[in-house]
């Protein structure tokens, strides 16, 4: 297990525990996202990706949100659990 | 002392905002247990020590930075109608969700009360909630309540008249931001203050200028041209 290997949300695996570190992402989504809970050192799970692989259900601060591509590669963090 | 104190509830959708307000005024508003479903103003008075108080219950929003109607309404509602006291009702079981739109209407206005709701709830899932500590890192009252039994209503009406008449001064924490920031609020601070007083806090107006809040500016433009308006007519 590798504890400090960066990587954005889209890439994580289902199960994956991912503290986030930075987000490339401006204005009214940006803000969005941080009032839902997507705040640099909070601990998002994958919980589920659709068929396509987009988008991706998170967990993150007890409440299940789903990303699309487009938001989820510009958010980047941590790996902390891998399974 | 006919005076009506005015006192808006805020808070996440779906933390009993509508059943602490219909335990407070015994209106049969109606709650539901999904999101957003507060969407107008419901309104309702009640009596409490020969005080008289109107209650206003806001839409449930995340935030309020209006990125929607619903927050739009719920942001003019403090900033511009600026109700005697907000109570920001916030979830037990998921307090650090809540407490970003609690801080948020903490940097807003002065007079606000933190109402921890579903205490029951957090008592069943073994959370345990320090109340003390988090209104003095706050500067405000914190209380803990469970609307639905009523736990807590009558400490809750005892602090909102120890507020009104004075008793209790609410002291809201102010947010530092980095050295570019609080220099830009600096510089800032004091046009936006020549336009609107004290009334509405100056650097809150000043945070969100610079954070490009253009709801906002539009709505202190229209509100400030009718003022002068009905001034340049008086004269």
């Amino acid at each position: 297990m590798d504890g400090t290997k960066s990587i954005s949300l889209f890439d994580g695996k289902k199960g994956d525990i991912i503290r986030i570190t930075s987000m490339e992402i401006e204005g009214v989504m940006r803000r969005r996202l941080l009032d839902l809970g997507f705040v640099q050192g909070a601990l998002v799970e994958v919980i589920r990706k659709s068929p396509l692989g987009d988008p991706i259900a998170f967990r993150v601060s007890q409440t299940s949100i789903a990303l699309r591509k487009e938001e989820s590669t510009r958010i980047q963090g941590e790996l902390i659990r891998h399974d | 002392m006919t005076d009506t104190f005015r006192i808006a509830l805020a808070g996440n959708p779906n933390t009993g905002k509508s059943t602490l307000f219909n335990a407070l005024t015994g209106l049969k508003q109606h709650t539901g247990n999904w999101a957003g479903k507060t969407v107008s103003l419901a309104e309702g008075t009640f009596k409490h020590r020969s005080k008289q108080y109107r209650f206003i219950d806001l839409p449930g929003t995340y935030s309020i930075f209006s990125n929607s109607a619903d927050e739009e309404v719920a942001r003019n509602y403090i900033v511009f109608e600026k109700p005697d006291l907000t109570l920001v009702v916030v979830d037990a079981t998921s307090l650090e969700r809540n407490l970003n739109l609690a801080l948020q209407i903490l940097e807003m206005t002065k007079n606000v009360v933190i109402c921890i709701n579903l205490m029951d709830e957090a008592e069943k899932r073994g959370i345990t909630i320090n109340e003390r500590l988090l209104a003095r890192r706050l500067g405000v009252p914190v209380i803990k309540l469970s609307a639905r039994n009523r736990a807590g209503i009558p400490l809750l009406l005892d602090t909102i008249d120890r507020i009104v008449s004075g008793k209790i001064a609410c002291e809201p924490v102010q947010i530092k931001y980095d050295g570019e920031i609080e220099a830009r609020i600096a510089s800032l601070e004091p046009f936006v203050k020549q336009v609107v007083d004290d009334r509405i806090s100056s650097r809150w107006i000043a945070l969100r200028l610079l954070d490009g809040d253009e709801s906002l500016l539009k709505e202190l433009n229209t509100r400030l041209k009718t003022k002068e308006e009905t001034v340049c007519n008086q004269s």
